[in-house]
């Protein structure tokens, strides 16, 4: 293949198979080409159906041929979060537990992703059953930061975000249940956006903290992030928590609101532990925003800044610790070769198949949920979401949008907080209470350190206006070329 | 709200049936420890009269109509099992 597709935006693409410039066939084979070539050090993914994508890209161009096209997405490869289901192909969340599981059924997302005619290729590594912000706890060994190999890329949706940074996917799926969508994308310089709680069907998402879990997309671009959240939206009966709305059209809305708009900056999200580099690109993303005629309020969210880590850790492990006691060795998932009996068999492949983190989880979720522990815990932790909840929607009164860092550092090195499950925890601070208040929220590239590293401009907005944040975003990247770099691998 | 070292990590992991090595205990105690110790700050915020959240979508009671669907058939529903006999999944024995 003469041109080089790999940083091209999926927008783009579309347009290149419309005119006939461009197949889905050598599409898919370019990906593959670029996956062949820098995978091995970038190690984004988990499995790939190449034979399965490339029958789909060829199922595309004869749609196109005969004047069938689905829509824009037709013929455009997807990667999921190995965290999503697609019949007939490994579902493992990283995790030894399901090393050897195969789905039986199609995610929503992915029946409405096929609909739509685009290709999934290949399920990407993540954190272990999505608990972690760095892809370390991967059984199947951590993914590499694009921009410097020896650093983490973030997650849990490490994966995801690494190859659409890494030029091996124009569009990938995450989950994003305190952060691992708008983290891993902030640290491998894409956009990542999370949807307001019960946008998006969890239907075929393998359930972490169930109150919390959103599954959103990564891109280059803002605009191809909202073409691929077009396509996965929407109302789903098999998700209790799905939302009967109608779903716009993102590109028409986004086209539509020029601003100027009223955002907040919290005050409390640029304190202590923000890197000064990241606070410093971020400042400048304000100053553009103040620049372009937008009102600038500083708010406060002192409960939210203060208390989020501390409520998340409570609620999303006792959801977890309900969740992942399906993983018994009876129905699926690994099974202990040796044990007494039935019960010893749970205890004995529960404790081979899960890993640390995993473990953690289950031991704190299982803690504060016991008998004598759930009020001092688990209830006062829900009552305080609820306070953090509040405090969201008063400031989101007054403003249409709130401005922050997504992570307070850059991506880190490998093995640097893998032995600190608190510290690695705190990296989540301004991402998190987005999630327990089920806000939409969405890291746009801001920037670079003096070291490389790409930083994020986290943007907060009102529950389902994803086309106000969409549209407040874009203003941003296109008055910026920070997506136009791409890492040298 | 108890401090962190109230965590009896054998009763735990045995409620989450979930067999620990000595030293996987000793870590994870420790560990969640500095967990348990970092939430207490949640004791600090006033919480009276405030009624808790279990999650954040604003729909409740959805009910579905009580039809009869297809799912999975027997040969899909099999097929991830560990061990499976007679379109069954097969356990160790439970009684004696």
């Amino acid at each position: 293949m003469a041109r080089d597709l790999a940083y091209l935006s999926a927008t783009d693409l579309t347009g290149l198979l419309g005119s006939g410039q461009l197949s889905s066939v050598e599409l898919v084979q370019s990906c593959l080409a670029r996956v062949q070539a820098v995978d091995g050090r970038v190690r984004a993914f988990n499995s790939r159906d190449e034979a399965g994508a490339l029958a789909a890209a060829r199922a595309s161009d004869e749609r196109r041929a005969a004047g069938q096209a689905r829509g824009p997405l037709d013929g455009i490869p997807v990667g999921l979060k190995d965290v999503i289901a697609v019949e007939g192909q490994p579902l493992t969340c990283s995790s030894k537990m399901l090393a050897n599981f195969i789905s039986p059924y199609d995610a929503t997302v992915t029946t409405r992703l096929k609909a739509a005619g685009a290709i999934p290729l290949g399920r990407l590594n993540m954190d272990e059953f999505a608990m972690g912000s760095s892809t370390e706890n991967s059984a199947f060994g951590p993914t590499a930061n694009p921009w410097d190999l020896t650093r983490v890329p973030g997650g849990s949706s490490g994966g995801s975000a690494a190859a659409v940074a890494a030029g091996e996917l124009p569009l990938t799926l995450g989950s994003d249940t305190g952060g691992s969508i708008r983290q891993p994308a902030a640290l491998c310089g894409i956009v990542g956006l999370k949807p307001t709680y019960g946008l998006v069907s969890r239907y075929g998402l393998a359930a972490y903290a169930s109150s919390l879990d959103q599954i959103g997309t990564m891109a280059h671009t803002v605009d191809d992030a909202a073409l691929l959240l077009g396509a996965i939206a929407g109302h789903d009966e098999r998700d209790s928590t799905s939302f009967k709305a109608a779903v716009p059209d993102y590109g028409a809305e986004i086209a539509r609101r020029r601003g100027p708009w009223r955002l907040g900056v919290p005050k409390e999200f640029f304190g202590a532990g923000l890197d000064p580099e990241v606070g410093a690109a971020v400042q400048a993303a304000i100053a553009f925003y103040r620049e372009a005629g937008c009102e600038i309020r500083e708010v406060s969210l002192p409960l939210a800044a203060e208390h989020a880590i501390a409520v998340y850790y409570l609620i999303a492990t006792a959801e977890a610790s309900s969740n992942l006691a399906r993983y018994d060795g009876i129905r699926y998932g690994h099974r202990a070769a040796k044990a007494k009996d039935v019960v010893d068999l749970y205890f004995q492949s529960r404790a081979e198949g899960f890993g640390d983190e995993v473990k953690r989880r289950i031991i704190l979720g299982t803690h504060v949920l016991s008998s004598g522990y759930y009020d001092a815990y688990y209830l006062r932790a829900q009552k305080v979401r609820t306070l953090i909840r509040n405090e969201f929607a008063a400031v989101l009164q007054e403003c249409d949008a709130l401005l922050s860092p997504t992570s307070p550092i850059p991506a880190f090195k490998i093995g640097e907080k893998s032995a600190d499950p608190l510290a690695m925890y705190l990296t989540d601070i301004y991402t998190i209470s987005v999630n327990l208040a089920g806000l939409p929220g969405l890291s746009v590239p801001c920037g670079f350190t003096t070291g490389g590293l790409p930083i994020g401009l986290q943007l907060i907005g009102r529950p389902f206006d994803e086309a106000g944040l969409l549209a407040i975003a874009r203003a941003y990247e296109q008055a910026h070329e920070w997506s136009q770099r791409h890492p040298v691998l | 709200m108890s401090a962190g070292s109230d965590l009896n990590i054998d009763y735990v992991a045995n409620l989450a049936r979930l067999a620990l090595t000595d030293e996987e205990k000793a870590r994870f105690a420790r560990q969640l420890g500095d967990i348990l110790h970092y939430v207490e700050k949640l004791k600090q915020v006033d919480v009276s009269g405030v009624e808790p959240m279990a999650h954040a979508a604003p729909v409740f009671n959805v009910w579905q109509d009580d039809v009869a669907r297809a799912g999975l058939t027997v040969e899909q529903a099999l097929r991830n099992a560990p061990a499976q006999r007679d379109q069954m999944i097969a356990v160790p024995k439970v009684l004696d």
